[in-house]
């Protein structure tokens, strides 16, 4: 009831899951397209207006700024306008043809590393791609090695196919432990409690009374989430929905045994928020593979990242949805959450009882 | 003056007597810059590639070698059955697993080509795709290598050969820490100047303080002032212990002048302090405050650009952007620390600063009320 009472924790619950998923599947991606560069052109010949051409017509590239000689390269990088300048230097065409080979060269804005580094990579294979089939038509390499790739699990190389998981993991213990959390730290606070433990109910019936509304609510999110996830954006889920669901019921169990221990270590509202936010938000953004793959990360962080329960939800969810697997490949994680609800619930017992003597 | 010398004194001894207050405002720097920092990183260590040679000729052992040789790539396990490779992938042990077929070796001599399998787990697209370059890069390294190698050539040449020459300004080793402080240390000023002036107001509403000074002949343009003047100092004091945990632990060089970070950062607080305030004049409870400034934050932040390029997203988005005050003072600070950017540079920033904090101060002026 109290849930229902207060409509803008109401609307903000409803809301977030889905505005996350949205911000998620349409804004936050590392699909880089429509980069703007600058191309310094000191030739203008065929081949270079080739080149060029080609770099803008792949969907990668816009011309944001065309340099003119005498133009100061690091001017141009300073305004923040383009990412990466495409230079020729004089006579490209001719001492390709005389020399059999010319230079090109790529000056990325490195400050932002990743996108130059993927900036020049397209670049570079732009122009190789171009060499290949233009100038070397009729001509057979000797002893060519061929690459052929296949991007498992996501022949799109999408971002939301990795986001998904990682926004209901967010979203399960926002709800479920930090709600839980504050709601009965509030009664605390307030002396409701008092009256509640007075009356003749036992302490399992309160807590599952408190808990009972938010595992309705997590349920209904996750519900939410997986659905505008497949029919939104196209998750696939290739494994089996009854047993994603109950993983999801196992996480949210977890959850909520954490959010009744810090409940129960809380003395006042603040406080469980502070332990919410810092323990709970910041480590299930950052250190559970959610955005940042976590085998990236220098070691301590890593071995920290064992301890938090969102890293070995998403990796279940990850293999249920989009790998189409079993048990069999994550009954280890699965045991991890159930041994950290096991703990959690083991833990908030001791405490409530010393805080009932 | 005197009444916001007063109120700047009564700011400054509340925060003294918070123990839990001075805490955060010294471990949240600290948090910050090393976790975050070191947390959110794009560079890719290490590759598990899971080999299946079903050729085992020297040639295919070369390439092995050769990956293996390479920093990013470690061969855990070898298989002569692709489908172990792409059971390894099911149970996350390895990322990628390479097929060399049976007669690669043989194939390479006497057809003058031959091909190899690249499966990888793309669930993480960005990872892969920068994984698979790699490999791709040792392969066709090792291919030039070969044909030097066999066709007594020191290194054969195409008729026709365009070099392509990358350079990285700015930050030549690649290194996404230095991309990430200055992010980071915009969230930082962000959080605590957002986080103080939101509660500051709620709280003295709370507590029934506010009455006391409601009733005072304090006025409310001096009130306000005398509330944010102490959130900006100590916003800038963490601002500057952030700049020096940047320079000592990442070695993060400040090309650009110190003047004009500090500057930028007290323009962009006073937006930041107003906004607060009229959160905190709309609200009632803390939680409240708590929920609201949580909720903008989180999507204020993720469109910042802070972890993605605002290129990359939508149009639309980015025309919402113009009004993220979190997005102009990140590119600003990311801009005069990296690259040196000066003034004339950031017009369009300063601009969009001055409007957006003019909007939130008279919001906050306007909705603050001495009368209950």
């Amino acid at each position: 009831m109290h849930i229902f009472r207060d409509p803008r924790t109401m609307v903000i619950i409803f809301l977030l899951p889905i505005v996350q998923l949205l911000l998620f599947g349409k804004v936050i991606n590392n699909d880089l397209q429509d980069s703007k560069i600058g191309i310094f052109d000191q030739s203008h010949d065929n081949t270079t207006r080739e080149i060029t051409s080609k770099l803008l017509s792949s969907g990668y590239f816009l011309l944001g700024a065309e340099l003119l000689p005498g133009d100061d390269v690091e001017d141009v990088f300073r305004k923040g306008k383009v990412k990466m300048i495409v230079t020729f230097g004089p006579e490209f065409e001719k001492s390709l043809e005389r020399d059999g080979h010319a230079d090109v060269q790529l000056l990325a804005d490195a400050s932002d590393p990743n996108t130059a580094r993927i900036l020049t990579n397209y670049a570079s294979g732009i122009i190789n791609d171009y060499v290949k089939k233009e100038k070397l038509q009729n001509i057979q390499l000797p002893n060519q090695i061929n690459t052929e790739v296949r991007m498992l699990y996501n022949e799109g190389l999408k971002s939301v196919y990795m986001f998904v998981p990682g926004i209901m993991a967010m979203i399960l213990m926002l709800i479920s432990a930090m709600m839980t959390s504050i709601s009965i730290s509030r009664e605390k606070e307030m002396g409701t409690m008092e009256v509640l433990l007075a009356s003749p109910l036992k302490p399992i019936q309160i807590i599952l009374g408190k808990v009972t509304p938010y595992l309705l609510l997590s349920f209904i999110n996750t519900l939410t989430i997986i659905l505008l996830g497949v029919f939104v954006f196209g998750v696939p889920i290739k494994g089996s929905f009854i047993f994603l669901m109950a993983e999801s019921f196992l996480f949210i169990l977890m959850a909520l045994s954490l959010g009744i221990l810090i409940s129960t270590v809380a003395p006042n509202q603040m406080v469980a928020m502070f332990i919410s936010v810092l323990a709970l938000m910041l480590p299930t953004i950052l250190l559970s593979g959610f955005i940042f793959p976590i085998k990236n990360m220098p070691w301590p962080l890593q071995i920290l990242s064992h301890a938090m329960p969102p890293r070995w939800f998403i990796v279940i969810i990850r293999n249920i949805m989009l790998k189409g697997t079993g048990i069999m490949f994550v009954w280890k994680e699965t045991l991890i959450l159930m041994f950290m609800t096991f703990v959690f619930i083991a833990l908030s017992i001791k405490n409530f009882k010393i805080r009932l003597e | 003056m005197k009444t916001i010398f007063y109120v700047i004194q009564k700011e400054f001894i509340q925060v003294k007597r918070n123990k839990v207050m001075l805490r955060m405002i010294v471990m949240i720097p600290i948090m910050q810059m090393l976790v975050l920092v070191f947390a959110a990183t794009y560079d890719l260590k290490n590759v598990n590639i899971f080999l299946v040679d079903k050729d085992m000729s020297s040639t295919s052992r070369e390439l092995a070698t050769k990956l293996e040789a390479s920093p990013f790539f470690t061969i855990n396990n070898t298989s002569f059955n692709p489908d172990d490779g792409e059971n390894e992938l099911l149970r996350n042990a390895d990322d990628m697993v390479l097929v060399i077929p049976q007669g690669f070796g043989r194939d390479l001599i006497r057809d003058d080509k031959a091909s190899l399998q690249l499966l990888v787990n793309a669930i993480d697209g960005q990872a892969a795709q920068l994984g698979y370059s790699y490999a791709a890069s040792v392969i066709r390294d090792f291919n030039k290598n070969i044909i030097a190698e066999w066709k007594g050539l020191p290194e054969f040449k195409a008729p026709f050969q365009i070099n392509t020459i990358s350079r990285f300004w700015y930050n030549s080793e690649l290194d996404y820490k230095w991309y990430m402080a200055p992010g980071v240390l915009s969230l930082l000023v962000t959080l605590i100047g957002l986080f103080l002036s939101g509660m500051s107001l709620v709280k003295e509403k709370e507590q029934g303080t506010i009455e006391q000074l409601n009733v005072t002949p304090i006025r409310k343009i001096h009130f306000l002032v005398g509330k944010l003047i102490p959130f900006v100092v100590i916003a800038l004091f963490d601002l500057a212990f952030g700049l020096l945990i940047a320079r000592f632990v990442f070695h993060l060089p400040i090309v650009g002048s110190l003047g004009l970070v500090f500057g930028f950062s007290v323009l962009y607080l006073l937006g930041i302090l107003g906004l607060g305030l009229f959160v905190s004049t709309l609200a009632d409870t803390q939680q409240q405050v708590m929920f609201v400034t949580f909720f903008f934050m989180m999507i204020f932040i993720l469109m910042s650009g802070i972890f993605t390029s605002v290129e990359s997203m939508p149009k639309w988005a980015q025309f919402i952007d113009e009004a993220n005050p979190v997005y102009h003072f990140m590119r600003i600070m990311r801009m005069v620390i990296l690259k040196g950017s000066g003034f004339s540079d950031l017009i369009h920033e300063f601009v969009a600063l001055c409007i957006l904090g003019f909007t939130f101060l008279s919001l906050a002026v306007w909705r603050y009320r001495k009368t209950a």
